[in-house]
This record gives structure tokens, sequence and C-alpha cells, in this order.
């Protein structure tokens, strides 16, 4: 299966992978109305990494990991692995108990602005295309399979 | 002195409409213009920081942004100009010479413009490159005046050093260390790709980019940054650099600031210390000291690798590329005065020098008439612009030109004249690392291919329309051009009839 990988060396810390991110999760799926009438959390992040005499940047989103520690922790069913091998969150199941943001070992789940469930990448699979991918300016954001991933590692 | 008279140059226009706050143009701005304010949840910006590199209006995910010339006037004059007048409020308030980059950008005639190809109607027959094999390749390099071959047909003639060019073109001489390392790299992969050469420039050469030797010329410049044998063998051909074409007669000055670790071990200087270039070579007083260095490099070199050497388009350019070629250059480079550069004096950039196209057919001519051009190839530079600039110098004369100002266009320059600052915004023009990071080679080098691909399909088009299959027999033929707009003075320099005639 193919994930998002993000290179750190690549990543501006632009932050367009977000603005993306929430023009795909939106009703609208427009960039203007999805950031002006919806409230929307990005499910990739960029962290500021401090490093002595500059700043680096890197992006954080989910893993889709072998065995998630997140689906575990899930009080309510609603993490479940698709048949892709695809980390979901079924937003009708989700009781907002906050487990899996606990349990992530890579910060990668956030909880929603809404309140009602939480955010995370699902590589854009109602989309069609990952938007995040697409639109970095510096082609630090990858689509790739794990094997051609680490080779650029 | 608290009292300032500079005003903006630009005028930032932001469509609250269409801005949803991102802030991506905050975090892009390395001369920090724009800034939020998350009391207020708004993000303004100090005109008066703005460049006009373009960086936020490219990333802007909602095209929220315009930036236009800032719209304060002074009183109409067409002598005091607002530019002229801006320029002695600057000295007034530094004390100091102006600083500019890239090349004159002042309206003096761009020959290029007057210039018109031929193509062939109905009397020969033009030529079809999409059906019929066209030849773009160059050799640079000195010719022998005759060639002799043996009773089998094998050359016996000993042929001098050459570099194999894919097409007429190469990328100008750009520092390590006025380019950012990404930069480079773009440069010496597309350079390696293509076929064709790009050059260090005088900032030595980092090893990690020994790789690209082939296509790669070393510049040994007045400051002789970078400069041992290792260096001079491990590329396709030498360049001393005697002039550029942005500032003839002056020297370069890299400062302490972009000596980072990696550029002073290439330029083999301490770390933050000022990389000064002086105006002259100090051991070239003369065409003999010059054939001196030359032949030490040819010695160093085991005679294998063709050196060239660069000057800027002046006033007796002709005379000069003469002595060039008997003290045994096997290329001559002229830089004309539109030529780029990351700074130099404004002065100096828009008053010094003459137009390339004027000085390319005044030295061929000359050479030519001492029946000494076989000697040596002719390059050009100073602002090539497009396939066609490079169609019309080959037809004056030239072998192959050299691309700079349009090379680093492809990576994203957008003429900001900021150079200096060491803040490009576009990852180019800077040593600053996260600014470096901006430029992806992997994306930048596919850029240049790209470019030079299109160009050369583009002089393909040109040649067969001319009834012409290989770049070779355009080089010199004058009758395939035609002049505008140009006085008999003109025409008789660039050694070209009338439209019509």
């Amino acid at each position: 299966m193919k994930k998002i990988y993000a290179f750190e060396s690549k990543c501006l810390g632009c932050g367009l992978c977000e603005v993306y991110c929430r023009t795909s999760h939106s009703k609208s799926k427009d960039v203007i109305k999805a950031h002006k009438q919806e409230d929307i959390t990005s499910a990739i992040v960029i962290e500021e990494i401090l490093q002595p005499g500059t700043v680096s940047y890197f992006a954080v989103q989910c893993r889709h990991c072998k065995s998630p520690k997140c689906i575990k922790a899930c009080i309510s069913g609603a993490m479940y692995k698709d048949e892709k091998g695809l980390v979901r969150n079924d937003k009708e199941k989700c009781v907002s108990c906050l487990s899996c943001v606990l349990v992530c070992p890579f910060g990668a789940i956030k909880e929603s602005n809404d309140g009602k469930a939480i955010s995370k990448c699902d590589l854009c699979i109602d989309y069609g295309t990952s938007l995040c991918v697409e639109n970095c300016p510096n082609d630090a954001i990858k689509l790739l399979d794990e094997d051609d991933a680490e080779a650029l590692k | 002195m608290s009292l300032n008279l500079s005003t903006p140059a630009f005028e930032i226009i932001r469509n609250g409409g269409k801005c949803i706050l991102c802030q991506v143009c905050v975090k892009q701005c390395a001369n920090n213009v724009h800034s939020y304010d998350a009391e207020d949840e708004t993000i303004s910006s100090d005109d008066s920081k703005c460049v006009n590199c373009h960086r936020c209006v490219s990333l802007c995910p909602t095209r929220a942004l315009i930036i236009k010339k800032y719209p304060l006037e002074f009183r109409e004059n067409a002598n005091w100009t607002g530019a002229a007048i801006k320029e002695i409020y600057k000295q007034a308030q530094t004390g100091g010479i102006l600083l500019s980059s890239m090349g004159n950008p002042k309206s003096f005639p761009i020959y290029w413009d007057k210039m018109l190809i031929n193509a062939s109607q109905v009397t020969n027959p033009s030529i079809d490159p999409l059906r019929e094999p066209m030849e773009t390749k160059v050799m640079i390099g000195r010719k022998p005046d005759k060639l002799e071959f043996d009773a089998k047909g094998e050359l016996v003639t000993k042929m001098p050093p050459q570099v194999e060019l894919s097409v007429p073109i190469m990328f100008s001489a750009m520092s390590y260390g006025s380019i950012s390392r990404n930069a480079h790299e773009s440069l010496a992969r597309a350079a390696t790709e293509l076929g064709i050469c790009y050059n260090t420039g005088e900032g030595g050469l980092n090893k990690d980019f020994y790789k690209y030797g082939n296509n790669t010329i070393v510049q040994v410049a007045s400051g002789r940054f970078g400069v041992h044998k290792e260096y001079l063998n491990i590329g396709a051909a030498i360049e001393i650099k005697i002039g550029q074409g942005a500032k003839p007669g002056i020297g370069g000055h890299l400062p302490g600031r972009k000596v980072g670790a990696d550029v002073s071990a290439t330029r083999m200087i301490p770390v933050g210390s000022d990389a000064i270039s002086p105006a002259p070579h100090h051991d070239i007083y003369s065409i003999e000291d010059l054939r001196q260095l030359i032949f030490s490099l040819k010695e160093v070199t085991d005679y294998k690798k063709p050196v060239l050497v660069k000057i800027a388009a002046v006033h007796n350019t002709a005379a000069i590329a003469s002595g060039i070629v008997r003290a045994g250059a096997d290329a001559i480079v002229v830089d004309g005065f539109r030529g780029g550069t990351g700074a130099a004096p404004t002065r100096v950039r828009d008053n010094v020098g003459i137009p390339i196209e004027l000085a390319l057919a005044a030295i061929d001519q000359r050479l030519r008439e001492e029946g000494i051009r076989n000697q040596v190839s002719l390059i050009i530079a100073g602002s090539i612009r497009n396939s066609a600039d490079i169609v019309k110098a080959v037809a004056l004369g030239a072998d192959a030109v050299y691309i700079g100002s349009a090379a680093v266009i492809a990576m994203g320059c957008h003429m900001c004249h900021s150079c200096s600052t060491g803040k490009c915004n576009w990852g180019i023009a800077t040593q600053e690392p996260e600014l470096v990071k901006r430029l992806n080679p992997d994306i930048m080098h596919r850029r240049l291919v790209n470019l030079i691909s299109a160009w050369s399909h583009e002089i393909k088009e040109m040649l067969g329309g001319m009834g012409i299959n290989a770049i070779d027999s355009l080089r010199g033929n004058r009758l395939m051009l035609r002049g505008v707009d140009l006085n008999e003075k003109e025409l008789e320099i660039l050694g070209i009839k009338y439209a019509g005639e």
C-alpha cells in the first residue's frame, strides 16, 4: 500500500499541505470556503525543529502502522484497518474519547476542532488524490510504497 | 539621522475576500514583509521591505496577493526621474556606492530584436526537423589550419583538445558561494543530462560535484579561489576569467557571511572571511603574461584540456580578442554589458561595456580578416533570452553561447535584483540553509533540462526553415540576417544588410 511520506530535507515549513488537507476534508472542496466557512482540523501538521543556527520542519501525519496502537486503544470500534491496510476512523462510531490521540506514538492523531471526532490522514481517499502531495511546492511530500520510501531516506 | 527620505518601491495589495490567513506568505518571506497579528487575526504587510520577488504571490493558495509599483509620484520631470532622485536620497543617507544585481536594465538598444532571420521559399527547400536529421552538436576548441590523412584515409593531423556540446549552449559561470549548493547541483546535473557544460565560476569545485567533471568548465579567476591541480584536471575545460560583462574592470567580493564551512572548504579560505577577487590578475599585465598563464594551465593538464579566456565586451574588444588568440587560447568568451551578476556597483553595471551583438560581430570579422578565426571557438554571453537570440548569435559568428540569467530564471528567479542581500527567497543566491532548501535540485534540474530541450527544438525549427541541417553551416552566415531600425554604421559593424536589400 502506498503511504504519504514527508521528507524533512525538502520541507520548507510553508504549511500549504495543511491548507490543502483542510480543503480536501471540507464539504465545499474549495480553498476559500473551506477556510472561511468551515472549521476543519488538518490531519497533517508541520512541526518546527529548532537546530543550532537554523530551523527545520517536519510534516507529521499518520504512518498507517502494521499493528496500530490506536485501533487497540479505541473503545468504540471506530478505528479500523480497511481492506487496503489504511487506518481509518468511522466518525459515526467515534465517541471522541481521545484514547487514540493518547497512544499514537507519532502524535499523528488530533482532536477535531468541532470536538465530535478525531482528525487523521486518510490519504484523501474520498477526494480521489492526496492533495498535500499534489500541492507541495518542493516535492517534500510523496505518496510512495514502503520500499521506495526507504530508498529515498 | 532619523530623517529617512526613502519610500517603498512596491505596494502589496491583499484581497481580504480571498485571504484565508493561512500565513504561507508570512512563513515564506525572508524579508519579513508579512506578519500575522494573532490578537486581531489579521495579516499586515510592510511595503518598504518588499523586493517584489513574487515568492508569496506564487505560493499563495488563493491568489490573494498582488504586488504593484508603489503609486507615489514625484513631479513629472524627464531629466530628474523618480529613480534618479531616490538614488541620491539613498547615497545621501548611507554615503556608500550603490550596489545592484543582475544585468544592465537601462533602455539601450537590444540588437537581437533589430535583426531578423531568413527562411527558404520556393527556390530552395526548407527542412522539417521532425522528419530529417538535424545536427546541433558543436565542438569547442582550436581547429587546425588543415587536416592531413594517410593513404588509408586515417587522420594524421593531431587534433587539439575539444569539448563536445550537444547544443551550442552552456550555463554561465556562477560560483558556489554566489549561488547556493542546490542551485549549483541543479546546473551540474542538467548539464550532464543534456551533454553540455556548466561553469564553476570563481568558487572552486566541491568534491561532491567531481562526478559531473566531464560537463564542468573550471574557472581560474583573479582570486584563484579553490584552484589546485586536481580541480584543473577534473573539468572538461579551463576558463581564465579576465572580465565580466556586468562589471568590466571590477573584481568581485563575496561577503564573509556567505562563507560557511562548505564554501570555505571549496574556496580554500577561512570560514567567515571575505572572498575578494582583485580587479586584475596580478600576474597578467600583457598578452605575453596571459600566454604564460594559458600555458601553465595547459602544462598542468598535460595539454588535454582546452583553455578558454573570458573577457567583458569593451571598446577595443576585437583587438584584445586577436591578442588572446595569439596568446594561445582555445576559445574566447565575450560577455556583453547586459550580463548578470550577484552584485556590481550600479554605475559600473549601467554604464560600462558595450552590447554583445556589436562586440561579437566585430571580433568575428577581425579574426577572419587576420586569418586566425579557426584557431579559436568564440563563445558569447550577456543576456541571451531565447533560442532566436542564439540562432542570431551563431549567424553573427558565435560557436556557442553561455546563459546565466535565463538559467536562474528557469530555476525560479524573478529578477528582483536583490541577490546581494543573500536573502534570495527562491533559494538561488543565498547560503542560508532554510532558504537553500527551497530549491529542490530534483525539480530544478528537470526545469533546466526542459528549457534547453525546448530551445534545442526551436533552434532546429529555425535552421530547418532556412534550409540548413547543421548548426555549423549557419556559423558566420550573416546573409541569413537582415537588419531593421538600424543606421548605416550599425549595419556595417554587424556586417548585415538592411531588410529588403
